[in-house]
């Protein structure tokens, strides 16, 4: 008997161990999404010549399309330049970064964000604003729920999905919905635009409400309808060099060149308007 | 006889790399508990929405078991004791939520279960609407916990073999009988195994949920969801939700044990 008792206990442990670990790993499996390379030796440029070398950009996760176009624009401009991204959510890319993640250059979706990292002492000099965005319903292809305006949403028959609050867009949604009067009965707020934007191309949902841009980024997978209260809500995206960052003339470049003719005619391609 | 005075037959190498894997488990757990803000603690996990995921946690996650044993008894009973072609890629495809990232079975459930899924016309006929439903989220759960339950309960019936069974039927118990009197207890201590390692993964479940539920206070945010959010702004909140979410699975794993200890020593009486 004193076998079993042994193994009981053992069994016990492993169980355990196990249930633990099944229940942290799939809260885990959701913590980080990015992935970071290291900056590597840059080679430090003199003020003269143009900068070279690396630098590792974070941005937010709804300018992924428009910076990896003008990325490869920047770097055809600039030989010898090498631009390394991250992108996620805003509030993840701050906690990365706060966490001790290296980075030259942070762009993030909206003001308040890139305050937590000015808070943090993270921000080398003054933010610079980039770019603006706006909410747009999102409905399936054809919107077949025949979603007209934001006062539509306001309709318990018409299923909407939004973002939470406490992310970026979802303080957006909220903030129009003060400015309207129309209280939106979502029938779920999710933690970001991609999951709202899910919603809707399957056809679960009959509505969503994203930015313009994400609207223009999925492409027939979802019909857009603009409605004249987004102005009540406009997202400033600025950008930033990270102190610390080993390559602050390279960092720069970029900055320029983001705010400069070029990415900004790059931005507006894309649907965003001008800061 | 007591245990330590058996032969502990266990090389020193084996037991340092147990205690490295031990730790490596242990270690991030430890972490957590160092990073929670104690002073905040309570106010942290009793705010209202904290104690809608909670509950609406153990809820659905108690009924994704429930379905998980209703169903996956039977499933495990026929894949143990019956033999007919192409049973091992069935086999494979029933354990298939086991390797499948959590977001694909949320993806599939939704092609499925959807408004413009598989079963849609049925659907429609009965009037029946899923999507966004605490409904979704049992299923999500079940999805994934399910093979938990006919993994070890399918192991438990191969093991015991057919021996007590075929007595049984000699002695005149019909099928029915012999299921409910000799396999059922002999099996016992691994069905309720089994049920906590789904009801554990039914409660960590996330991906799933996120992609076929959505999230929504009381209805679909489960713990794991509300964590997901709660870290956007809130990281003190987002570590002191994750304890509790552990302090529950090993509240659970522990009751189950102890049940399951006492089931065995009845299992052994009666073999």
């Amino acid at each position: 008997m004193s076998t079993d008792t042994a193994r009981r206990w053992v069994q016990s442990l492993a169980a355990l161990v196990i249930a633990a670990a099944v229940v942290t790993g799939a809260a885990a499996c959701s913590s980080s999404s990015g992935t970071t390379e290291s900056a590597g030796n840059a080679p430090t440029a003199s003020a003269t010549t143009a900068p070279t070398g690396t630098i590792v950009v974070f941005a937010a996760a709804s300018l992924k399309s428009t910076f990896t176009a003008l990325g490869t624009q920047f770097q055809a401009a600039n030989p010898g330049t090498t631009l390394t991204f991250n992108f996620a959510g805003s509030s993840d890319l701050v906690t990365q970064l706060t966490g001790g993640a290296p980075a030259d250059v942070f762009a993030s979706a909206d003001t308040a964000t890139m305050g937590k990292l000015t808070t943090a002492n993270l921000v080398s000099g003054t933010p610079v604003n980039f770019a603006t965005n706006v909410l747009e319903i999102a409905t399936p292809p054809g919107n077949p729920a025949n979603v007209k305006s934001f006062q539509d949403l306001g309709n318990a028959s018409i299923k909407t999905v939004i973002c939470a609050p406490a992310v970026p867009c979802g303080a957006a949604t909220a903030t129009v919905e003060t400015a309207t009067g129309v209280t939106i009965p979502a029938v779920s707020q999710e933690s970001s635009v991609t999951d709202v934007l899910g919603k809707v191309s399957s056809g679960e949902a009959d509505a969503g409400l994203v930015y313009v841009t994400d609207v223009k980024g999925a492409g027939t997978t979802v019909t857009g309808v603009p409605f004249p209260e987004s102005s009540q809500a406009v997202n400033t995206y600025p950008i930033a060099t990270v102190s610390g960052a080993k390559n602050v003339p390279l960092a720069q470049a970029f900055i320029d060149y983001v705010t400069g003719t070029d990415g900004q005619a790059i931005l507006a391609t894309a649907g965003f308007g001008k800061p | 006889m007591k245990a330590s005075q058996q032969y502990a037959g266990i090389p020193k190498w084996v037991l340092a790399i147990a205690i490295i894997g031990a730790l490596f488990v242990m270690l991030p757990l430890v972490a957590m508990v160092v990073r929670v803000n104690w002073a905040e603690f309570i106010p942290l996990i009793t705010s209202q929405s904290s104690i809608d995921a909670l509950l609406l946690s153990l809820r659905t996650s108690s009924i994704a078991t429930l379905l998980c044993i209703i169903v996956g008894v039977p499933m495990a009973l026929v894949l143990a004791r019956t033999s007919f072609p192409g049973q091992r890629i069935l086999r494979s495809l029933v354990l298939l939520p086991l390797v499948l990232p959590p977001v694909v079975g949320g993806i599939a459930l939704l092609y499925t279960f959807g408004r413009q899924g598989l079963l849609k016309a049925p659907m429609d006929f009965l009037g029946i609407q899923i999507a966004f439903s605490t409904t979704a989220v049992i299923l999500a759960q079940t999805f994934v916990a399910l093979p938990f339950l006919v993994l070890s309960l399918e192991g438990a019936l191969r093991t015991v073999g057919t021996r007590y069974e075929a007595i049984g039927a000699t002695l005149g118990a019909g099928p029915t009988t012999v299921l409910r009197r000799i396999t059922l207890p002999l099996v016992l201590p691994a069905l309720i195994s089994g049920a906590v390692l789904s009801f554990a993964r039914a409660l960590g479940e996330f991906g799933a949920t996120l992609t076929f539920a959505g999230s929504l206070q009381g209805v679909t945010r489960t713990l794991p969801l509300e964590i997901y959010l709660q870290r956007e702004t809130d990281p003190d909140a987002a570590v002191a939700l994750s304890l509790v979410l552990i302090a529950v699975a090993i509240i659970v794993v522990g009751l189950a044990n102890q049940i399951g200890s006492n089931s065995r020593l009845y299992g052994e009486r009666i073999s």
